[in-house]
C-alpha cells in the first residue's frame, strides 16, 4: 500500500474536523467551482476567514484554484482524497461480527428444524 | 499504521463444514443470514448478486471455489461510486474441527489505491465535470 494513503486520509479528516471547512467543502460540492467572493455570499463567514481556510484546503489537495470567467479565481473540490478517506470508513463500517452471529443463528435454526423432522 | 487494510475473524461453529458451505454459497443460505435476496453462479469468474433492502444491491465476483474448504469473492467498497474499480477480496476458509467448523473470514484491500487514483489524489489535476461540460459545449458549438 502506498505510504501516503494514511496521510491523505488524515488530511481529509483534519479538514472535516473544522465546521467552517466542512461548510466550504459542502458549498463547493453543492455548487461546483466557486470564487471566494461567491462563497462569502453563500456562507455566514468573513471573506478573510474563507481565504485562510481555502488556502489550507488547497495545501491539503482538497481544493484546487483555477482561472474562471473574467480571470477570477474559482475553487474546485477535489474528490479523490475524499474517496481515500471513504475506504478508511468502509473498513471501520464492515461489520463481520454481526454477520457471523447471524450465520451461526441461521445454522442453529436449520439444525433444529432437521432434528425436529427426524423426531417426527 | 492506522489504516486497516485487512480484517480477519475466526469463529467456531457447532455445525459441519458441509452445512456452513451451503450457507455461504447458495442463494437460500446467503439470503437467510447475509442479504435479503441472493443469486450466485458458483464458479470462479461467476457473478453473484445480493440485495440489502431497497435500492442496495452488491455485485460479487466469485474467485475461489474449493468445496468445502475455501470460498472467495470480490465486491465493491461501500461508499465508493458504483463504477469504481476498487474491490475488496473476501475469503472464507472452513476447517473441520471436533466441535464442527472453524470458519475464518479475511477481507483485504481497504487501503488499495490504483496508480491513476493516486495521481489524482496528489497532483490536484483539475478534471471531471467542468471539463466534460466544457467538451460538451465545444461539441455543441461546433455542430
Amino acid at each position: 500500500m502506498p505510504p501516503d494513503v494514511e496521510s491523505v486520509a488524515e488530511q481529509v479528516f483534519a479538514a472535516l474536523a473544522d465546521p467552517t471547512r466542512r461548510a466550504l467543502l459542502a458549498a463547493l460540492a453543492a455548487n461546483g467551482p466557486t470564487t471566494a467572493t461567491d462563497l462569502a455570499a453563500l456562507l455566514p463567514i468573513s471573506r478573510q476567514a474563507i481565504a485562510k481556510h481555502l488556502l489550507l484546503l488547497a495545501d491539503a489537495g482538497l481544493v484546487t484554484a483555477e482561472r474562471g470567467e473574467r480571470r477570477r479565481v474559482r475553487y474546485r473540490l477535489q474528490s479523490a482524497p475524499m474517496r481515500v478517506a471513504q475506504q478508511f470508513l468502509a473498513a471501520l463500517a464492515r461489520d463481520w461480527d454481526q454477520s457471523l452471529d447471524q450465520l451461526t443463528r441461521h445454522l442453529d435454526r436449520i439444525a433444529r428444524r432437521s432434528a425436529g423432522a427426524e423426531d417426527a | 499504521m492506522g489504516f486497516p487494510d485487512r480484517i480477519e475473524r475466526t469463529v467456531e461453529i457447532a455445525h459441519p463444514p458441509a452445512a456452513v458451505w451451503a450457507a455461504l454459497t447458495t442463494p437460500d443460505g446467503l439470503s437467510a443470514w447475509f442479504g435479503q435476496q441472493a443469486s450466485i453462479d458458483l464458479r470462479p469468474g461467476g457473478w453473484a448478486q445480493m440485495s440489502f433492502g431497497d435500492d442496495f444491491t452488491v455485485e460479487m465476483r466469485v474467485e475461489r471455489v474449493e468445496e468445502p474448504s475455501v470460498f472467495g469473492y470480490t465486491w465493491p467498497i461501500n461508499g465508493l461510486p458504483k463504477d469504481d474499480p476498487r474491490r475488496t477480496y473476501v475469503e472464507f476458509t472452513l476447517q473441520p474441527v471436533a466441535a464442527g467448523t472453524r470458519l475464518t473470514i479475511v477481507e483485504t484491500g481497504f487501503a488499495q489505491l490504483p496508480p491513476d487514483e493516486h495521481d489524482k489524489a496528489f497532483s490536484g489535476n483539475a478534471s471531471g465535470w467542468a471539463s466534460e461540460l466544457g467538451e460538451l459545449v465545444d461539441y455543441l458549438d461546433a455542430a
